[in-house]
């Protein structure tokens, strides 16, 4: 007997073609991340690092594709780009458009160029990872055949426009060869658009430098650790005057240079932590627009003198906390003042657009955003890596300038292995964290506290600092108008 | 509120229907004249102008000349240079006036946006004659002229004709801005996009509605499934080959709930965009009809408004308030208030007889006048902003 067939609606464990027809109003999950900001609510970041705060019922109901269509929770998850369905489909292409916009600037990499012109400092701060108290030029200073090669490298970034900022030690020690690499790069720039910027202590500034700076255009950075007595106990000089030679300094710079012309850097050290207010007001004092509050490193005599042990991640972020309450009082009276580090997060958190901050980048901003030329032409990829190195741990040693190519260099293993690692979107706890867009890769600082590009996230300092300050940063954005209102001109480009 | 189009009260006409007349009062050659309307003044004119005008019957005595045309008075503002549509009946339209800095010529009253607050409701019949007429008036607008808009209905419904009148605005009249009062959604076809980029107007401005973040409410509002992904579309598509967008929102109880997601999706989404108009409701057209769903006393929104413009300010977005008058608004709106409303349609009420800094505000359209306006207008009685 030939096979009987039997029609498809008496076999019940098919369904009709009505059930494989999308229903109405069903919608689909966008990729999306999440994170509690407290018991009820939860922070929910999309694909392009737009945040929207729902309560915990919402979320369960979002994901669990039941959340009602008439609701303010669906109507802004759908404005937001966290999910789709028939009554828009434009999500995706908007999404596209802003992440595409996010990682434009990685094709223009290596903005900024930092010559060692020497180690030498007068100053010798117990924090400071790399000064050498010495007279001998010959060994700690750099040559001109080392800024000659140096000034290749720079001049074939990819960047349309680069800034050369000049370290040491203190760089005024050796201001000839400052003055050797700002001639022969605007000799040999081209097209290139190079801006300078030279960090200083100022103690060594005077009206011959300041005429060079102006007729140049080049600009000043300055360490400023807070009022007199906490500078100059941070960072010791003959004569214990930092601090009079720093605010004498930047008196003098701006009337030469422009008021615009100078910024300032500040450390905090144990003895800053329960004086943070002192420290914004001698910010305010000076005429500063903001003021960048900056933890210790954990590189360099930083590690070895235990300044850096001195405090934990919880004694930082009360630290950080308080300061950022009280600039925002200042700005409810009026006072127009800025944290440059909130800045930087908040700039991820309303824009598109990358501030291209090394710490706060992934893929890691090493070699990508900056690049660093030793007194003795060797190459690391930041700052960081280069205190690493002067601890004893060479890893991101990427080669010298007086031997190598730059191929050689940008292609070495030691910066494209740990870009690889430790990028965030694939490390495990990173890859699933709603903050990932706002934070960073940092395999340096991983590296010299853990030994590790990636290593441990609940172990790391650099995670629960950050992990703490973006819960903070939208928790105070939420319960504010006006701190959401001062938080958005912050977070802009243009601001 | 001037009077921009009547019926004539006599006439002994010789046109064609719709034919775009120059009005004039001076005597010019013979061949020219039959382009011409000539002001009458009392003398004799000479024969040959395309017509004759007198308002409200004051030269009857030339009413025997052929081509007389006799106006309702409130027409006798006309002047030298200004540019009328005439049709057989005598009916006349004000089509370009030469002191306004608000010359709109309006393309067709067909669209695809059936919006709640129209001010201008879509009919659906063929006007192309419009479309032909705003052709020929290019070649007649002094070539000095800053600024014209060009209007709908929805323009784009014309497609490629719609393409060849910019481009003929380009050649005709090079030094002129445009403004283009439109949806955007034929733009979300990239071909149409690029054959309008293609013409590459040198100051050519696409004013397009988006009036919500919400794509429901924005559908909503314009009463279109599916406008809001187009006119983004199309918004996206403009600004990839470089043309200049405005983005106009009009305020209203249905658009105010998410006025600031919406600057805030702008600002996201859009940042690209040339400029922001938060506008005023109008009450013509479909509001009148709708006003009990769309009123909302200015003074109910104005801090919205400020946040909404604190947004757009803050990214760095040119942004301007329209239609909204001076006491409606916060002192932070200042800097981005602008007097927009038409010097045409531009009036003050009785409560404001006393205020001191009428000079700065933008006053009322004269059909809010006469139709709604707020229960809150409070004159100033100092020079300064209070609260």
């Amino acid at each position: 007997m030939p096979f009987q067939r039997q029609g498809l609606q008496g076999m019940s464990k098919f369904q009709s073609v009505e059930f494989f027809k999308k229903k109405k109003n069903e919608y689909s999950l966008l990729p999306f991340r999440f994170e509690r900001l407290d018991n009820q609510r939860r922070v929910l970041t999309n694909l392009a690092g737009e945040y929207l705060v729902i309560n915990e019922g919402e979320l369960k109901a979002f994901v669990n594709h039941a959340l009602e269509e008439q609701s303010d929770a669906y109507i802004n998850l759908r404005a937001k780009h966290f999910l789709v369905d028939e009554k828009s489909e434009v999500a995706k292409e908007l999404l596209e458009i802003k992440l595409r916009t996010k990682y434009s600037n990685l094709s223009e990499f290596t903005a900024l160029h930092m010559f060692v012109v020497t180690l030498r400092c007068e100053h010798s701060c117990p924090y400071c990872q790399v000064s050498r108290q010495s007279d001998d030029k010959l060994k700690f200073d750099m040559t001109e055949e080392i800024a000659d090669k140096a000034i290749d490298f720079a001049l074939r970034s990819p960047a349309r426009a680069i800034k050369i900022e000049f370290q040491g030690g203190e760089p005024l020690l050796n201001f000839p060869i400052i003055q050797y690499v700002v001639e022969e790069a605007n000799r040999r720039k081209n097209d290139k658009n190079v801006s300078y910027v030279i960090a200083t202590n100022l103690a060594l500034i005077d009206e011959s430098i300041l005429k060079y700076c102006k007729e140049k255009s080049i600009q000043i950075s300055t360490s400023l650790d807070g009022p007199e007595d906490l500078h100059n106990n941070n960072r010791p000089r003959p004569g214990k005057n930092s601090y009079e030679k720093a605010i004498s300094g930047i008196k003098m710079v701006r009337e030469h240079l422009g008021v615009d012309s100078v910024s300032a850097l500040m450390t905090t050290t144990r003895s800053s932590l329960n004086r943070v207010k002192e420290i914004i007001d001698e910010y305010l004092a000076q005429d500063m627009e903001g003021i960048f509050l900056r933890p210790l490193s954990p590189y360099g005599f930083a590690l070895k003198t235990k300044s850096f042990k001195a405090y934990g991640v919880e004694e930082w972020n009360k630290f950080y906390e308080q300061g950022l309450e009280y600039i925002i009082e200042l700005n409810k009276k009026g006072v127009a003042f800025k944290e440059y580090y909130a800045a930087t997060i908040l700039a991820k958190m309303f824009t598109s657009q990358d501030p291209g901050y090394v710490d706060l980048m992934s893929p890691a901003g090493i070699g990508i955003s900056a690049i660093i030329y030793n007194y003795d032409g060797v190459v690391y990829p930041s700052d960081e890596s280069r205190m690493l190195a002067e601890m004893g741990d060479k890893s991101f040693r990427l080669g010298n300038v007086l031997t190598n190519s730059y191929e050689e260099i940008f292609l070495n293993e030691a910066l494209l292995g740990p870009i690889e690692e430790s990028f965030a979107y694939s490390v495990p706890m990173c890859n699933e964290c709603a903050f990932e867009d706002y934070c960073g890769a940092d395999p340096v600082f991983h590296h010299g506290v853990h030994k590790d590009f990636v290593a441990r996230k609940p172990e790391s300092q650099f995670c629960n600092r950050n992990m703490s300050i973006f819960k903070y940063l939208i928790n105070r954005m939420e319960s504010d108008q006006f701190v959401k209102e001062l938080f958005m001109k912050w977070g802009q480009p243009h601001a | 509120m001037l009077k921009l189009h009547g019926n004539a009260l006599s006439t002994n006409l010789k046109l064609g229907n719709h034919s775009l007349l120059t009005v004039t009062r001076t005597n010019c050659s013979d061949k020219a004249r039959g382009s011409y309307a000539y002001l009458m003044n009392g003398q004799t004119p000479d024969s040959g102008y395309g017509c004759y005008l007198d308002f409200s019957g004051r030269l009857n005595n030339f009413s025997s000349i052929d081509g007389y045309l006799n106006l309702p008075v409130e027409m006798d503002y006309l002047e030298e240079g200004d540019i009328i549509s005439v049709e057989s009946s005598g009916h006349t339209n004000v089509v370009f006036r030469r002191n306004s800095p608000h010359n709109t010529i309006l393309l067709t009253e067909r669209c695809n946006h059936y919006c709640l607050m129209c001010s201008q409701p879509p009919k659906d019949v063929d006007d192309s004659w419009l479309m032909n007429e705003a052709m020929k008036l290019l070649d007649l607008i002094p070539k000095e002229t800053g600024n014209i808009g060009f209007s709908g209905g929805e323009p784009t419904l014309y497609g490629d004709d719609f393409i060849s009148l910019i481009k003929k605005a380009k050649l005709s009249l090079p030094n002129t801005a445009i403004d283009v009062l439109t949806n955007g959604r034929r733009f979300s076809d990239p071909k149409f996009a690029k054959a309008y980029a293609d013409i590459n107007h040198p100051d050519c401005l696409l004013g397009i509605p988006i009036y919500s973040d919400d794509p429901v409410r924005h559908n909503y509002v314009v009463q279109a499934d599916g406008a809001f992904d187009e006119t983004v579309k199309g918004i996206l598509n403009l600004k990839k080959y470089g043309q200049k967008v405005e983005i106009r929102i009009v305020i209203h109880k249905q658009t105010i709930g998410r006025l600031v997601e919406t600057c805030e999706f702008i600002a996201r989404n859009l940042l690209f965009v040339d400029h922001v108009a938060l506008m005023g409701l109008e009450m013509m057209g479909f509001t009148r009809a709708n006003l009990d769903s769309l009123w909302i006393d200015p003074l109910e929104y104005k801090d919205i408004l400020s946040r909404a413009v604190k947004v757009l300010n803050a990214y760095g977005i040119r942004t301007s308030v329209y239609n909204h008058q001076l006491c409606l608004v916060n002192p932070d709106v200042l800097p981005n208030y602008v007097k927009s409303i038409s010097d045409w349609k531009n009036e003050f009420v009785d409560e404001c007889e006393p205020c001191l800094r009428k000079s700065e505000c933008g006053g009322f359209f004269s059909s809010s006048k006469i139709h709604r306006y707020s229960d809150n207008i409070t004159p100033f009685t100092s020079l300064s902003h209070a609260k």
